[in-house]
Parts: structure tokens; sequence; C-alpha cells
């Protein structure tokens, strides 16, 4: 399966999820989607189009709080991130580590250092700073210094 | 629930070259159940590089890890040329992945040297270790340091390799071929490494797509995923050379995969030095003038598997957001596959067969004597002395016969 094909029936089966879609490369594409559909967009991409979780990047913006959940398909070499904004106020999305594993740790660190709250999550304990750290202080946010 | 005997292995363990705390939950001598605690040395290295132009950068990342310290580097600069969009020179190519490559082979050599060491087994280590001297040696002729070689940037390398010093490279890669045979005969065909290391610690392929592993541990179980294939970056797409893969997922297989590789890393080293000598000398960088807006993804096979890096540019001179994934971040976490069920012996050696690496160093400026407290070496003298040896190590080295 090569990159059009997997962005093509990607767009297909998730129409109505999608807000925005770009193509850098062959080999580099990023999708902008509804946050509320992540858990099945992630199954897809994980069971069906096979596709492995590298890891996901989370950053505080004007728009809110943003995630970058990389996905490699490493046959071709792609490099597809799902791209979701979450709320300023009271950033939440589905955790996907009922799903697979390697999303656990990931998800852990980023509610610790960005006090981003993932639903569902098996055990959202800190993974870093265990101890050590005030609790509701997010040293990854803008207003931090 | 019967009762379980909690055995700590770190945060400061003899056996651990870095901080790090796993508890293993024993009934006699079965490992039940895992725990995994870190942050020792968390040193906020995503949030620092954004308070540093994209040219400190460099040398930031390079100190994420002290092993793989070019690989973090390699990411970093895939990424940014990605958002800037930068072609580097063909010399600049080649160089990248000779460095690359020497540290992949000088970083299984230690592993190589450390699982003996875990097992009990000093021959071992105290082979490869002397085996890993030689290479540490040319990247002191090459780079100036034995490690952090700071020879990335932007739009190319800082550093040339000069046309005379390719015999001694060449010299040092058909010398270190001779040990590696010598070496893999001795590990392949040890029966106390076979009994030890065989069976022990099994991942297989469902848990290595559940865990999202990577590297030698994927390829160990049969995973064939290699960056420098998938995702070709540098000069790999340039030269001949193929992705090693066992099936087994043990520990034995890992340690089979690993020294497998250092003999592809070592044919891709020869190949790089034949083309580079063709091309014209000090063509290395090309100018990059500003960094656009825009997202990049870099990605560079280290030693350990696939490290990743996003870097979110606002079109200032600095990250506005730095993500850095290394590989050990998802290898670590298999450890609750292969070690429980196991014995107390044969979980360290499976936590270590992934080659665990919780990226610490730290940085020496002046040594005192401990009886008087008196300054022995200021900065600047512990630096000349270190040219002066490198001069020195260079000029044995280019004028060896």
């Amino acid at each position: 399966m090569d990159t059009n094909t997997i962005i093509e029936q990607f767009k297909k089966r998730f129409s109505s999820e999608i807000l925005e879609v770009t193509v850098k490369s062959p080999k580099r594409a990023s999708i902008t989607v509804r946050p509320e559909k992540i858990v099945s967009i992630s199954e897809y991409l994980y069971k069906k189009a096979e596709l492995r979780f590298i890891i996901a990047s989370a950053l505080h913006t004007r728009k809110g709080f943003e995630i970058h959940y990389h996905f490699s398909k490493d046959a071709v070499g792609l490099i597809l991130n799902i791209h979701v904004i979450l709320d300023k106020i009271n950033p939440q999305i589905e955790s996907l580590s009922n799903m697979f594993n390697a999303s656990n740790w990931i998800e852990r660190e980023m509610h610790e250092l960005l006090g981003i709250d993932f639903i569902n999550h098996p055990n959202q304990e800190k993974l870093i700073s265990e101890g050590n750290w005030a609790e509701g202080v997010y040293p990854y946010r803008k207003e931090f210094k | 629930m019967s009762k379980k005997t909690l055995i700590p292995i770190g945060p400061y363990h003899p056996l651990q070259e870095e901080p790090e705390l796993f508890k293993l939950y024993c009934d006699g001598e079965i490992v039940k159940d895992i725990k995994w605690e870190t942050g020792y040395n968390h040193r906020g290295i995503e949030k620092l590089s954004e308070s540093k132009t994209y040219e400190q950068v460099f040398f930031l990342v390079e100190r994420v890890c002290g092993i793989c310290s070019t690989s973090h580097p390699f990411a970093f600069a895939n990424a940014v040329e990605e958002i800037a969009g930068v072609e580097i020179t063909d010399r600049a190519k080649y160089i990248r992945t000779i460095i690359g490559e020497l540290e992949r082979i000088h970083s299984h050599l230690l592993w190589v040297g450390l699982a003996g060491h875990f097992l009990g087994y000093n021959t071992v280590f105290m082979w490869a270790w002397k085996y890993r001297e030689p290479v540490l040696d040319l990247f002191e002729m090459i780079t100036g340091n034995r490690n952090s070689y700071a020879m990335f940037k932007v739009g190319g390398v800082r550093r040339d390799i000069e046309n005379n010093k390719m015999d001694a490279i060449r010299k040092a890669m058909s010398d270190l071929r001779k040990k590696l045979d010598l070496l893999t005969g001795a590990v392949m065909d040890d029966p106390v490494i076979h009994a030890r290391t065989k069976g022990v610690g099994i991942l297989t392929k469902q848990d290595i797509i559940d865990y999202a592993a990577v590297g030698p541990t994927a390829r160990a179980s049969g995973v064939a995923i290699d960056v420098r294939m998938d995702d070709p970056y540098a000069a790999y797409p340039l030269v001949n050379w193929k992705v090693i893969t066992a099936e087994t997922g043990d520990v034995f297989a890992k340690a089979e995969v690993r020294l497998l590789e250092m003999f592809e890393s070592v044919t891709i080293i020869e190949q790089c030095i034949d083309k580079l000598e063709k091309l014209k000398e000090g063509e290395i960088t090309v100018k990059v003038k500003e960094i656009p807006e825009g997202i990049g993804t870099g990605r560079a096979e280290a030693p350990r598997g696939e490290v990743f890096h996003c870097v979110v540019s606002d079109g200032s001179n600095s990250p506005a957001r730095h993500k850095i994934r290394a590989p050990s971040y998802v290898n670590i976490a298999t450890f609750r596959k292969s070690c429980i069920g196991q014995t107390i012996a044969d979980a360290t050696i499976s936590l270590a067969a992934v080659d665990p690496c919780y990226c610490c160093t730290e940085r020496m400026a002046a040594v005192y004597d401990v009886s008087t407290g008196k300054k022995i070496m200021n900065a600047r003298e512990l630096i000349e002395s270190s040219e002066k040896s490198t001069r020195e190590q260079r000029e044995k080295l280019i004028n060896r016969k």
C-alpha cells in the first residue's frame, strides 16, 4: 500500500472527521481531525492500515493544546501525523493505551508536563517526577516561567 | 495473595551505568511483577531547546545520550532540513553516514561487553571493550573528540574528513573485521552463553507491535524495520547493505543481530570511504539562511533503534517546540513482557538486552586534589592537554605503516 492509497482510503472512511489534509512529500503527511474520534481513527490506522505508533508531541499554542500523533508506515517510509486541537481551558482526549501499550508512557508524560487529561487511561500516574514536583504545575505550558 | 519479596535494582546500582529503579516483586526466585521508576536525571532538554538557536540545539541534543551522541543531531538535522527544504552535498552525506556507522560499531561493542559482564562472563567484556578502543581513536582523529563529536550542523557537517585520513580508516576497518570475526565466533559458539541467553527474555512479534519497539530489539523478533532502509537519509540509499534480522526474539537473537550488524557497518564505511575519495575536498556545507514556519519530523536509526525528532518552527531562530523520542523510551517498556516469569538471574540480562540508555552525561570543568582541595588543572589546561593528545593521536594513526 503506498502513501496515496493510505491517505485516500483514510479520507473515504473518515470524511466527516477530517478538518485539513496536508501532503508535504510522498513520505510526510499530516491530517487534522476532530479529537472526539481519535480512538476509532487510531484503531483503523493500527489494526487495518497496520501503521506503527511512533510517539505523540503535545504543544501549547495560541489555539489551545495541540497533539500530533505520529504514525509510521515502515514499508513505504511514511510518517503520518494525526493532528488534534484540544480545548484551551480543559484539555482532554480519549486515551489510546487500552488499544496498544506504546502510548501508555507518553500519555502519562503529556499529562504530567502539560496537564492534558487522558480519559480512560489505565494508570495516569506521573512518569518522571513522582513525589518531587508540585501538583497542578505544568512546566511545558507557555505561562510557566 | 501470596507474599512477595521486593528486590530493588537501583536507583544507583553497580550493574547499571545510569540511575533508574527497577522493583522486582519475586516469589522465591521467580519474578512475578515489575515496576519501573525514572526521572532521576530528567534535565528538561525539550524545554531547554526552545531557548536555544538552531545552531546551539545541535550541541544540546548531542548531550541527550553519551553513547549514541550523533544519532540525536542526525535526527534533528533531518527534521530541520525537512522544514527548510535543504538538500546537503554528497560529501556531507557520506561523512554523516561514516560517523553514524562508526558510532553503531562502538555502541554495539559496548553492549556486547556489558552483556558479557551482566552474565558474569568478563572475558567477553574485556575483549569487546578492547576492540572498541581503536574505533574511539578513529573518532578522535576525525572529529577531535572520542565522544560528543560536534560534527553536525544545519546544511552539512562542521569538519571534513580529508583524503590523507582515508588509509588510516581503511586500515582500522580491516583490522576490526578480523577482530569482529573472532569475537562473533567466541560469542555465538560458546555453550555457556547459549545456556544463559537462549530462550531467555523472549519478545514475540505481537509484543513488538503492541509496544512499538524499534531497532535491534524489534529485528531480533523478526520485525524487519530499519529507518536506514525504510525512510533512507544521508548516504544510505547510495551504498549496498542489508538489514539483519533474527526470528527467536530471545537475548541470544538480540546479541546475534547486533554482532552481525557491525559487519554491515564496516561494509558501509568502506564503501563511503571509496566514494568520498573521488569527491572534491571541502564541499561539506550548503548555506541555510532561515528556517521557515512549519513542522518537521526527522528520524535516524541509532544503535538502539529509531530516534525521532519533531520540530515545530514559528519562523524565528529557535524551535517553538521540540519533541525528542529516544528508542529506549519504547524499548524499555517491553520489560513487562520479557522479565515476568523469569528467574531473578535471567531478569537482569533480559533488562539489559534492549540496551537501555537512560541518557546522562556529566560535564567536567576542573580537577581538584581530594586531600588538599587545591585545583590541579583548570578548564583551559584540560582543553590544551586534550588537544595535544588529539594531535599526537592523529599523527600516530596517519603515519602508521
